[in-house]
């Protein structure tokens, strides 16, 4: 009886341990793929440190966007937009262009970006991203 | 008599490389020259004309006609862009306005911008452009003008400026209006450069134009 109750106590222990590894994993891969995505897609415009360019070009350092934008923030990168936007209380009215991302790849940049800059937000996962995309406008 | 012209030139570079050697600090003069022989005050003189930047007209972001004379006693940068420029256009812009930053209360120094695109940068759009990016005064030009004396300009300047194209370089520009340098405005690290050179220059003695 207690070899059975260590048996299954290790193999819990071990379940847990390998999903909690393999989440960590997951995120690790999506981060390190949006950091490359980010640079060939992104960093021009919104820089390095994802600082943005003064009045022209917003940064991407406002976790509280993030938070009250979250489920349109898939569209605003597979479209681009155009209009008024306001992040950290300054307006910024200029054009971006549509990234034509694939869905994956706006999942591996938004992880990216949500836990880059000061942000600190974990994984943004491909399923997220595709039920946020059938509510672009 | 192939032979005295490589000797020339070999000679020519030693020299060149020398009187590099013994001014370490001084910024080279870039593109063509050639020698004039004049007479002054009786005397046989030989002087250097060097290549400097030809003449332009172009209207700036507050509407206001600006003349390559309009930059007499100016060092500047210049650099040709477009404000709907999707890739190096910010990364240039970024860097410039820390040279903007350097130098704007120093006086005697200017930026120069002009868009290969005039059909879309009107006036009015270089001026939302400029007011956008933080610049509020003549220190940084955006000039527009017919798209051909662009891109013709742009060979003066030693860059390359055709439709929807444009190289990422800044030129600097001495009070003579010759180049003095050229960097690649994306790179962080040589337009720090930029800054000690115009630094440099700035310390330079005044020489008389010789043409």
């Amino acid at each position: 009886m207690r070899a059975f109750l260590v048996i299954c106590f290790f193999s819990v222990a071990a379940t847990v341990l390998t999903s909690c590894s393999e989440q960590d994993l997951e995120y690790k891969r999506a981060y390190t793929n949006g950091s490359l995505v980010y640079q060939q897609h992104c960093q021009n415009c919104h820089g390095n440190d994802g600082e943005g360019l003064s009045a022209l070009i917003p940064p991407l350092t406002d976790s509280i966007y993030y938070k009250k934008n979250s489920a349109q923030l898939a569209c605003l990168i597979k479209n681009g937009s155009s209009g008024l936007m306001i992040v950290g209380d300054k307006a910024y009215t200029d054009k971006m262009p549509p990234s034509g991302l694939a869905p994956i790849e706006i999942s591996q940049v938004l992880t990216y970006i949500r836990n880059s800059f000061g942000n600190k937000h974990g994984i943004v996962s491909v399923d997220e991203v595709n039920k946020d995309l059938e509510g672009c406008n | 008599m192939k032979n005295l012209i490589y000797t020339c030139f070999a000679v020519l570079i030693l020299a060149a490389c020398s009187s590099n050697e013994s001014a370490k600090n001084a910024l080279p003069i870039y593109g063509n020259r050639e020698p004039v022989t004049k007479t002054v005050n009786g005397k046989t003189v030989t002087d250097t004309i060097y290549q400097t930047i030809p003449k332009f007209s172009f209207i700036d972001q507050y509407g206001d006609s600006i003349t390559n004379k309009s930059l007499d006693g100016n060092i500047y940068v210049a650099d040709f862009f477009f404000t709907s420029c999707p890739n190096i256009c910010p990364v240039m812009h970024r860097n410039m306005l820390k040279v903007y930053n350097t130098f704007n209360k120093v006086g005697d120094f200017k930026i120069v911008s002009y868009t290969i695109d005039p059909k879309h940068d009107s006036v009015n759009v270089l001026k939302q452009y400029a007011e956008k990016l933080g610049v509020k005064d003549k220190n940084w030009l955006f000039l527009q003008g017919k798209k051909d004396e662009t891109y013709k300009l742009a060979k003066g300047y030693m860059v390359q400026a055709r439709e929807n194209v444009h190289d990422g370089f800044f030129i600097l520009v001495d009070k003579q209006k010759r180049i003095r340098g050229s960097y690649l405005g994306t790179d962080p690290a040589q337009v720090d450069k930029m800054i000690e050179d115009i630094k440099t220059l700035q310390a330079e003695p005044q020489q008389h134009i010789a043409q």
